[in-house]
């Protein structure tokens, strides 16, 4: 008798069979946040109606996006005889044409595609191999492994590919201490900033014998430039719940829980998806895949606050509270969630770990360097030309990543200045930028990974307007609890403000340094402890420029011509 | 409070209360509630605070602390469409500021607010989520990247019905 993941399994080679081994073509577009902002669903659209007038032989899918987001919206065919050629910036009135000629008469527009895969490259002339595209070839694809290739919203194509073979060995082969091991021995830190062990962490909740546990994974990403949180769950979302589920499994968890953000609408469906699918299949509710393990999961959602992706914060607004930190200890594996014993992770920690049991430690404990295993999921965005979503292994430098896979700025310009991991971490200029990307190089830098968002200005940046517009943010999250940062924010706010108009004095620098230091002393979370790191990273790379602002050398930012700026006036009461 | 006022005051009570109670997640909460209602009825009138309370079993001081805090709730109908304008750093650097201030010349507003005619609401976003497509901004949580002033302004006054 066949188990029941071997029945899963067969069901879903079948299905896959359907899409790749048959006389029909399959279209598939690339969907996500970025797809549907890059008129993907118009595409999507036009390519089905297509198909159905003219009777094409052909399925069409919206898969994950592929992270190629400069060439959104993004196409391609795979043809029965396994060559698949891929269309960038695609307009939907190219459907049709597309579909007669490449699909109908087996002619790729080869002048129009960017790329190939699959065959020996004899049927598609000149077009480049996917795989040696800069923006593909630096890449060691891991937590994206699926992107372009899978329906998020189909569990079987992620079976098909070899999804919950590491749930099902977990299960059947190994107990959770060996999991909690495996994933010491990986070296995986984790994703959300912190960089700590994720292992070590684990077993942190393992041990207690407590009869509700929790597990958390953290996708509250409100941090602009960053969306590989998002990413991961709109385009492959089972590598997530997979990863969450195993996360369960090893901390002897009873329920977990997805958090993400109101109205990212696409996510959040995502996930409510995979979730339901899961359960429909045995892959959560009672007696998981016919073990004696059970485990619950849920989407919980938050509303709009950044502070809420603080750990301790994330628990209240679980809770339905508000979003405010919590006084530590204790910590949450002793009293986390509804003071039950709880641990939490990142989407990008937990995406990881399927791959990681599946594979084996030693595999992932090979990727990367000496202290930061694995790879880092960077979203390249602002004055770069090729903007997008790149797994690439830890160890590449920031210069290799922007011009090497970005393709840097325009043609002649030079980058200027980087803000990389959310607006809590620095601005790094120039000197910096042959720093390795891995945690520890790039904290000695004063900047982080954090987020994996890195937003490039070219050489019109104004490095105080920037400034500016990240501490607005700071002051616009913060929760309000501690006053240091609450205060702190709006009066180094109100000191970039004049400087910006050119109403600043030289002594507003000290002003604005002694703030830092109280917010930095007297916050309880990294909200307002990291909150000064903008600041004191622009000074350490562009203090020229600000000493030319406070001496009223530089032209006012904005659109009014007065360095103003249109921010929103509300505040949290 | 006229005999109007009241009825339709107690219609809204019981559109609440069936928002309320078709609650899907297994976890419910002030927050999953309050966030139930304005996906309904796009605002939280104070009725939906005083429903909270009683299906929570909290004080509405309480369901007031958790409805001021997150600055996605409203306490006013919004327009009939919402344009919400991305002012993050990463559509900062790409112009953002000038699409703010276009958009405030189609809706004839300066702040985050709605337009004369009602029919719509901007938001200033802190981020999308599109940053690699930005500028970005979103009608109704849709979002539309690679937006100049000139296309903003004509998506915001198409939104308005009113000609470019």
């Amino acid at each position: 008798m066949s188990t029941p993941f071997e029945e899963l399994k067969t069901r879903a080679l079948k299905r896959w069979d359907e899409f790749t081994s048959t006389e029909k073509a399959w279209i598939r577009i690339g969907g996500g946040t970025s797809g549907q902002a890059s008129g993907a669903d118009e595409v999507f659209n036009s390519f089905r109606s297509t198909v159905e007038k003219i009777g094409a032989n052909a399925n069409v899918s919206m898969v994950g996006a592929m992270g190629l987001m400069y060439m959104e919206p993004q196409v391609d065919v795979l043809m029965p005889d396994g060559v698949r050629v891929f269309y960038g910036n695609v307009h939907p009135d190219e459907a049709k044409e597309i579909v007669t000629q490449h699909v109908n008469d087996g002619k790729p527009l080869l002048d129009r595609a960017f790329a190939y895969s699959g065959g020996d490259g004899t049927t598609t002339g000149s077009l480049p191999s996917l795989d040696s595209l800069p923006t593909m070839s630096f890449q060691e694809r891991i937590a994206t492994r699926n992107f372009g290739e899978t329906d998020p919203h189909d569990l079987l194509q992620y079976i098909a590919r070899g999804g919950y073979e590491a749930l099902n060995r977990a299960l059947t082969e190994m107990t959770p201490e060996e999991i909690v091991e495996e994933v010491k021995a990986s070296g995986l830190r984790g994703r959300g900033g912190a960089a700590f062990p994720a292992g070590v962490k684990w077993g942190f909740l393992a041990p207690s014998t407590a009869p509700i546990k929790y597990v958390l994974c953290n996708c509250e990403e409100g941090d602009p430039g960053a969306f590989n949180d998002k990413g991961i769950i709109e385009n492959d979302p089972h590598t997530l719940i997979e990863g969450l589920i195993i996360n369960g499994y090893a901390t002897k968890s009873t329920h977990g829980y997805v958090f993400i953000r109101t109205g990212h609408n696409l996510p959040i469906e995502a996930a409510r998806k995979a979730i339901q699918d899961a359960y429909d299949v045995g892959l959560l509710g009672k007696n998981i895949l016919g073990s004696d393990f059970s485990f619950e999961m849920e989407v919980s959602l938050t509303g709009d606050s950044y502070v809420a992706g603080e750990e301790t914060a994330l628990m209240e607004a679980i809770e339905g509270k508000r979003a405010t930190p919590r006084f530590k200890p204790p910590f949450p594996a002793a009293a986390g969630l509804w003071q039950k014993p709880t641990n939490i992770n990142n989407v990008k920690t937990l995406a990881y770990v399927p791959e990681i049991v599946r594979n084996g430690s030693g595999w992932f404990k090979d990727i990367g360097t000496e202290t930061t295993s694995g790879t880092a999921i960077v979203c390249l965005s602002g004055h770069i030309t090729y903007p997008g979503m790149y797994e690439i292994p830890m160890g590449m430098t920031i210069r290799d990543v922007l011009e090497k896979i970005g393709g840097g700025v325009s043609e002649g310009e030079r980058i200027k200045v980087l803000q990389a991991g959310g607006p809590l971490n620095g601005l790094l200029g120039e000197d910096a930028f042959d720093t390795m990307i891995d945690f520890d190089a790039m904290s000695e830098a004063g900047a982080s990974i954090g987020s994996g968002g890195i937003i490039v200005g070219n050489e019109s940046t104004n490095v105080v307007d920037l400034l500016r517009n990240l501490i607005a943010f700071n002051q616009f999250e913060s929760c309000g609890k501690c006053f240091p940062c609450r205060l702190g924010n709006t009066h180094m706010l109100e000191i970039l403000d004049r400087m910006c108009q050119n109403k600043a004095k030289p002594a507003d620098l000290a002003l604005i340094e002694r703030v830092g230091i109280s917010m930095k002393a007297g916050s309880l979370c990294g909200h307002g402890q990291l909150g000064f790191n903008p600041i004191a990273s622009a000074l350490k790379y562009f203090g020229d420029e600000i000493d030319a602002c406070l001496a009223g050398e530089l032209p006012a930012p904005g659109v009014f011509g007065d360095g103003t700026m249109i921010l929103p006036t509300r505040t949290r009461p | 409070m006229t005999t109007a006022d009241t009825k339709q005051s107690s219609a809204l009570r019981v559109e609440i209360q069936r928002i309320l109670s078709a609650q899907k997640q297994p976890t419910i909460t002030i927050l999953s509630s309050l966030l139930a209602v304005q996906d309904s009825i796009h605002y939280l009138p104070d009725e939906a605070i005083k429903e909270t309370a009683r299906f929570t079993g909290e004080t509405t001081n309480e369901v007031w602390s958790v409805a001021s805090f997150y600055t996605n709730f409203r306490f006013t109908p919004p327009g009939e469409k919402t344009l919400d304008v991305c002012w993050g750093p990463s559509c900062h650097l790409l112009g953002a500021q000038n699409i703010l201030e276009s958009v405030h010349s189609a809706l004839e507003i300066t702040e985050e607010s709605e337009s004369p005619d009602g029919k719509v609401t901007l938001k200033y976003n802190t981020c999308l989520g599109a940053c690699a497509q930005g500028p970005c901004i979103a009608i109704d949580h849709r979002v539309f990247g690679k937006q100049t002033p000139e296309t903003a302004n004509k998506i915001a006054k198409d939104l308005r019905g009113l000609k470019s």
